[in-house]
């Protein structure tokens, strides 16, 4: 089956935020609701359990230093209960090493402080399962592009577009998250699975490269700049 | 041997009481109650020696006695079957003359006395056979005396009795022989042990006093201080050796962080004035809605620079210290060369400049993300300052070699290189080249390098290229 890939995804969320810091939480609601999403805070380990159990969150942000109950403890309890609503575990540590404790907790993102709100929100926008395909979904389709992950083939208007096995990852990561502001370290990340700064535009001048080949010699362009943040897959995007 | 105070008495107490508190301290030492322990052991043992052989002197004299007392009272009884109770009266007599002699008694059946030597019999002594204790007086003494004896008391025909005894006071004189001496040996040993006890734990708490003393400067902050060896190779000496030894660990530790907190306090302040004086201009400065909003863009990127710099810094820290060998892996550098150079390689593209890369298979036990990290570093500094100064086509070309046990990467540009005098200079934190101060870097990017190759047991150097710049990565190598 393909996805309506054309609707606009970023429909309101519901949110939790665990967190223990009171400014930089209400701080974080105000933000979450002018980008049109609801957030509920709970601000230690063992409210935000039970907030969390009670259900019903598009997605959750948890500290990983709480009071009560710390924020890797909360993900494995809540994963051990059998909820699987998507978890972005915040923390000051960023190394490495922390971050693969945070994913082996049960969270499905880490996101080390101090971060652009912009990040935040495009990284809790991709793991919001509304309006975007099943990683079952073999094709993805955005206007007249189309990208057959089986056939690992790209067509546009189509016309084949050969791409290098990175491109393909690239475009295909771009287009699940389409109508979805991807940032350059969710493409770091995803597509290359570095961790780390690249200090250069490295991921401008592939994503450069890359639309040359997807929207070089048609009228729309479906690879969008999102201004200071990243980019954008999208249709009908005037 | 004198006995003095060890620590100053807190207050001027009598001299008794400090003296006493400081036996007190004694006794609470280790050494000193290992020695109690066996002076106490030692003691039970030797009075139990003693015992056992005073009890065994007296049953041996007691058997003997009763033995002789036997075979005497056989042949008196001889005697008077022989020649009846003349001739009995006749060799009791005979026998009491002589010097040191046993005690005899004969009574007839009325109770009169026949022939002795002894009197003040305890009444009714003689009314039963058989042998026991008694005492008894010697006439020819006066009376005055008490002595004991064992005596045996035998029924003759015709009602007569007859006791023979032998006094025992030899028995006890016997026994006091044996164990006053072995008595005075255990208190003379016990004393002494006290006392050496005493003399040695003094030793003992003299030298740990001195530790506790040189511990207690240490901890107040000196960490120059070291514990005195005294040279004995004891089993003081190599604590205080190991303690030295880790004392010495702790020292460079701690003045390695002075020197990174110094150059972080230092570097971190230059770009966190530039950000203060950039909101104070924008307060006093902007006017429109426009210049706010550069104003905010720019504070924010010069944040964002600072948090970079700060993680870096986080970085090189965590990989200095080590901590991360335990997520090392094996892994195959060769894959992780070309993953990484796919990744800079249309950056370099872009900056018209060729990029080459050769490698051979190589495996090396390592973090993956920190050798990415590494060599990403190397690949920004060959773009941003490997370009040639005029119009000639710059190239940067990357390689992967084995030499001997050892990974070689090397990363080769066509810049301006580094003059040989500031190569061993360019690893240092925040150190940056004239030539780059223009350039946006947090002068962190080579000492990230050098880190991650101390890390994993290697080393960085440059060379030159001619012209150009090559860094070499060298890593050990896992056997092919």
């Amino acid at each position: 089956m393909t996805a309506n890939l054309d609707q606009d995804s970023t429909t309101a969320m519901r949110l939790l935020l665990v967190e223990d810091d009171r400014d930089a939480a209400e701080y974080l609601r105000k933000a979450f609701r002018e980008a049109g999403h609801v957030m509920d805070l709970a601000g230690d380990g063992e409210e935000g359990l039970s907030l969390a159990l009670d259900g019903g969150y598009d997605v959750m942000i948890v500290d990983r230093m709480l009071p009560r109950r710390d924020g890797l403890s909360l993900v494995s309890e809540l994963r051990g209960r059998g909820h699987t609503t998507p978890v972005l575990i915040l923390s000051a540590l960023g190394q490495v090493d922390d971050r693969v404790q945070g994913l082996r907790a049960g969270g499905d993102d880490y996101l080390p402080k101090p971060y652009a709100f912009t990040e935040l929100l495009a990284r809790v926008e991709a793991l919001s399962r509304r309006g975007a395909p099943q990683a079952t979904e073999t094709l993805y389709r955005v206007g007249d592009l189309e990208l057959d992950r089986l056939a690992h083939r790209v067509t546009r208007a189509g016309r084949e577009i050969t791409l290098q096995p990175r491109e393909f990852r690239l475009l295909e990561y771009l287009m699940r998250h389409a109508g979805q502001v991807v940032t350059r370290t969710m493409l770091l990340e995803n597509v290359w699975d570095y961790h780390f700064d690249p200090q250069t535009n490295v991921i401008d001048v592939h994503v450069s490269r890359l639309r040359a080949k997807i929207d070089k010699g048609f009228d729309e362009p479906l690879i969008h700049t999102v201004r200071g943040t990243g980019y954008m897959v999208r249709a009908g995007f005037k | 041997m004198s006995v003095t105070p060890g620590p100053p008495a807190p207050a001027a107490g009598p001299r008794s009481v400090g003296v006493l508190a400081y036996l007190m301290r004694l006794a609470r030492t280790t050494a000193f109650k290992l020695l109690a322990a066996y002076l106490i052991v030692f003691a039970v043992f030797a009075v139990s020696v003693i015992a056992y052989t005073a009890w065994h002197t007296r049953q041996l004299i007691e058997a003997q006695v009763s033995d002789d007392l036997d075979r005497e009272v056989r042949f008196l009884a001889d005697q008077y079957r022989s020649g009846g109770i003349q001739r009995l009266v006749y060799v009791i007599d005979r026998r009491t003359r002589r010097p040191g002699s046993s005690i005899y008694m004969l009574t007839n059946f009325q109770g009169e006395t026949l022939a002795a030597n002894v009197s003040d019999l305890p009444f009714g002594l003689l009314d039963r056979a058989g042998t026991r204790f008694t005492t008894y007086n010697r006439p020819d003494e006066g009376g005055a005396k008490a002595h004991v004896a064992v005596v045996q008391v035998f029924i003759l025909p015709g009602g007569y009795r007859l006791l023979v005894g032998r006094d025992i006071e030899e028995r006890d004189t016997l026994q006091d022989l044996v164990t006053r001496p072995a008595q005075w040996a255990v208190i003379l040993i016990v004393v002494l042990g006290l006392a050496g006890g005493v003399f040695v734990t003094r030793r003992v708490l003299k030298r740990i006093d001195a530790m506790t003393a040189t511990s207690e400067t240490i901890m107040a902050g000196d960490l120059s201080g070291r514990l005195a060896v005294a040279g004995t190779g004891d089993e003081f000496d190599r604590l205080a050796q190991s303690l030295n030894a880790m004392l010495e660990r702790i020292e460079a530790l701690m003045v390695g962080l002075k020197e990174v907190s110094d150059n972080i306090a230092h570097d971190l302040k230059t770009p966190l004035t530039r950000l203060r004086n950039r909101s104070e201009e924008a307060l006093r400065t902007a006017r429109s809605e426009e210049d706010w909003q550069s104003a905010l863009e720019a504070v924010i990127e010069e944040s964002d620079g600072l948090i970079r710099t700060f993680d870096a810094l986080l970085l090189i820290a965590r990989a200095e210290a080590g901590q991360a060998r335990k997520s090392m892996v094996d892994l195959d550098l060769a894959d992780l060369v070309a993953n990484v150079c796919e990744l800079y390689e249309p950056v370099a593209e872009e900056a018209e400049m060729d990029f080459s890369l050769s490698t051979v298979p190589v495996r090396v036990h390592g973090m993956g993300e920190l050798l990415a990290q590494a060599l990403a570093n190397l690949l920004d500094n060959a773009v941003k300052y490997g370009a040639p100064a005029a119009g000639a086509g710059g190239a940067i070309a990357v390689s992967l070699a084995r030499e001997g046990g050892h990974a070689v990467l090397t990363v080769a540009d066509r810049g301006p290189g580094i003059a040989p005098d500031d190569r061993a200079r360019v690893v240092d934190r925040f150190v940056r080249l004239e030539a780059s101060r223009t350039r946006p870097g947090s002068g962190l990017g080579l000492s990230l390098v050098a880190a991650v190759a101390h890390l994993h047991g290697g080393d960085l150097d440059f060379a030159d290229n001619g012209p150009g710049l090559v860094a070499r990565l060298r890593l050990p190598a896992l056997p092919a």
